[in-house]
């Protein structure tokens, strides 16, 4: 029992979910009748140097100190270089301002800093995981909307904006509405090549973009269970793009070895104790969830988004549709926007779509197992000409892991430049960008207008996708080059 | 924060679905360190050319919409990524409130943080009001929030909304300085959780 769950047996024996137990396990008080909304106690967070200022300032100004400063972590990500030589410059004077005044609150407010230059430098959503500071059980908000991904290691994570940040930093809560449930259970094994990435961009172009909007998801099922804490990352982490305010696995062994000697992990007796709580945090056998979708993992190939919305996406060895055969109006008109904006024809097979730009990089797969996989496709061949290829690592540990297996070499042998961590051109805040009408196959989470630049088209894709088609010049299916049986 | 009661003014629809905080305050207009700038960042790439000028065929250079006050959107308004500048340039153009069938969970909790209202309603609902406001006659609506009730040229709708949310916006009530009235039962369940979960302490 999580100390704060003491106090709610008269609730009798009631069948809850792990989502409803991690909100009643840190509910600090009720807001409203019926319990719907809440004043939730929030563990930790992670900040960043473009959506915190404002929260700063905010407190600034109210004079209002910090509730518990050992309770966030800063790291620069979003707007600094990926050069190969390091500077503590930033590629232009806004991004400057930006991570100067984030150094100075980080250090007025008493918050660790990871720097562009510290040895652990890295996107937020690899850094906390890769140190252990995501723990299961744990309630983390963050100003970043992939703060979904640590529902990998069981802990409630999502994104929150500044004035939230702010809510947070002064109180340690914040009023939380409660989400409806949703289960996804993902049964079976999956196909040789086929990765968590192709699992949740099934699971958006089957439910859409909307279709987990107001809910927790929850992961359930054997192929779920099979996947590496990497995978579940990727999966929980990209669960936003279908509206998901949280994602969670139940932690199991996977999630306790990728945790145990951690440095920010419990050690000796402490983590004896956590661990056996963390093996109760699971749903009840009967709780009942508000929605079901069952997904069998063998039918998933490997997918690739068309369009500029995450759920128009398709198996890789399908072709662009024809929005003429979409009866609804509003979505055929978006279909249109959609295929202009990307320069497709329908009836286009999704394998003869050149691309002039390759990206393996994000929080969604940029982490040491999304290296070894594309690099395992890369090895020994060449990128084509006319593609510029791009690794930029998940973090400054994730970078060091790669250059001491050796993977960095197999990417520069084959044309792929190596780069320092970032967030990069996942959002193209810095100065990696694409420019008018490229086509960049990219192992990023979301394929909007102009994201990875002005007029840039984005194709989504796994990590192993993204190296076969920096290989081949154009869109293809990676299983031939994986060579898993 | 700005009390939202009863506002009449201008709906514009846009009824696309996804529009996400990518259209709504492009990238350039995030490298800020405070709220200001953003009024001409708000659908940056649909207003304006390449070259800067506005472009006619968008709602918002179009008289009437020009002046609206309120936007009528389509499915899933706000997804991707948290950034609250989205809110902030809507507010800097004079939007109190938005209307549509879904919004994404993030975005819709930074508007009510922004006096922003965000009204969901059922899909025919939304037809009947994107009917009305598309035309320059019947564009101007009445928005009267603690009633709950929306009204159109020959049209009433009622929506429902939080209680507190509603209570919130309705005052203008500032978030943290309400919470930190809990700062003694803040306080007692952190030793107490602490406590419970040494390992955190």
């Amino acid at each position: 029992m999580i100390a704060a769950e003491a106090g709610r047996a008269e609730s009798g024996t009631v069948a809850k979910t792990l989502y409803d137990k991690l909100v009643d396990a840190h509910t600090v008080r009720r807001l409203d009748a019926d319990g719907r909304q809440v004043l939730l106690y929030i563990d930790r967070t992670v900040l960043n140097e473009y959506t915190s200022p404002q929260a700063f300032t905010g407190l600034r100004e109210a004079g209002r100190p910090l509730w518990r400063a050992k309770a966030a972590l800063g790291t620069v990500d979003h707007v600094n270089s990926t050069a190969s030589a390091r500077t503590a410059r930033m590629p232009d004077d806004d991004a400057q301002r930006q991570a100067v005044y984030f150094a100075e609150n980080c250090r007025d407010f008493g918050i660790e800093l990871f720097d562009v230059l510290h040895p652990q430098q890295g996107i937020e959503h690899v850094v906390m995981p890769e140190i252990g500071l995501v723990l299961p059980g744990l309630v983390i908000a963050a100003g970043d909307s992939h703060t979904t991904t640590y529902g990998a290691f069981g802990t409630l994570g999502f994104g929150i904006g500044t004035s939230d940040i702010e809510h947070y930093l002064a109180t340690q809560t914040l009023v939380y509405q409660r989400l409806k449930s949703l289960r996804v259970t993902v049964s079976g094994a999956l196909g040789p090549g086929v990765r968590a990435k192709d699992i949740v961009m099934a699971l958006i172009r089957d439910i859409g973009a909307s279709g987990a909007t107001g809910s927790a998801v929850e992961f359930a099922g054997e192929a779920i269970s099979a996947l590496s804490m990497e995978g579940r990352m990727t999966l929980c982490n990209m669960a936003v793009e279908c509206g998901a305010r949280g994602a969670l696995i139940a932690p199991d062994e996977t999630v306790f070895a990728y945790l145990k000697d951690r440095p920010r992990a419990p050690k000796g007796a402490l983590w004896e104790l956590a661990v056996s709580r963390w093996r109760q945090l699971a749903s009840d056998a009967d709780a009942v969830f508000d929605r079901e979708v069952a997904i069998n993992a063998a039918a998933i190939a490997p997918m690739v988004t068309w369009g500029t919305s995450p759920d128009q996406a398709a198996p890789v060895g399908g072709q662009v549709p024809d929005p003429a055969c979409e009866a609804d109006p509003d979505r055929r008109r978006d279909m249109e926007r959609a295929l202009a904006y990307m320069g497709l024809a329908p009836g286009t097979r999704l394998e003869e779509i050149a691309i002039q730009r390759a990206f393996i990089g994000s929080c969604t797969n940029a982490r040491i197992e999304d290296l070894r996989d594309a690099a395992s496709v890369v090895r020994g061949r060449t990128v084509a000409p006319g593609v510029r290829a791009m690794v930029v690592p998940g973090s400054s540990a994730v970078k060091r892991q790669a250059e001491d297996e050796g993977l960095d070499r197999i990417f520069a042998d084959a044309g792929f430049e190596w780069r320092q961590s970032g967030c990069s051109m996942c959002l193209a805040m810095n100065d990696d960008v694409l420019g008018a009408g490229e086509r960049c196959a990219s192992s990023t989470n979301r394929n909007f207008e102009g994201r990875q630049g002005a007029g840039g088209r984005t194709h989504l894709m796994s990590p192993a996708m993204v190296a076969a088609a920096a290989l081949a010049g154009r869109i293809c299916d990676p299983r031939p080059f994986l060579g898993e049986k | 924060m700005q009390p939202f009661t009863l506002i009449e003014g201008i709906a514009a629809p846009l009824p696309a679905a996804n529009v996400d905080t990518d259209v709504i305050m492009p990238k350039q207009f995030l490298k800020g360190v405070d709220r200001s700038g953003l009024k001409e960042g708000a659908f940056a790439a649909l207003r304006y050319g390449p070259d800067g000028t506005p472009r006619a065929d968008f709602v918002l250079n179009r008289d009437p919409w020009r002046a609206a006050s309120f936007l009528v959107v389509g499915e899933n308004f706000g997804c991707g990524s948290s950034r609250e500048h989205a809110v902030w340039g809507l507010s800097q153009n004079g939007i109190r409130a938005l209307i549509g069938t879904s919004f994404a969970g993030i975005f819709f909790d930074n508007c009510a943080r922004n006096g922003l209202l965000a009204i969901t309603l059922p899909q025919e609902d939304v037809a009947r009001l994107l009917a009305r406001v598309g035309d320059p006659e019947t564009c101007r609506i009445v928005i009267d929030l603690p009633h709950q009730t929306i009204t159109a040229a020959g049209l009433s709708l009622s929506f429902e909304i939080e209680p507190t949310r509603k209570d919130a916006l309705v005052r203008g009530l500032d978030a943290i300085g309400t919470t930190l009235q809990a700062r003694d039962d803040i306080a007692a369940f952190e030793t107490a959780y602490l406590k419970g979960n040494p390992w955190l302490a």
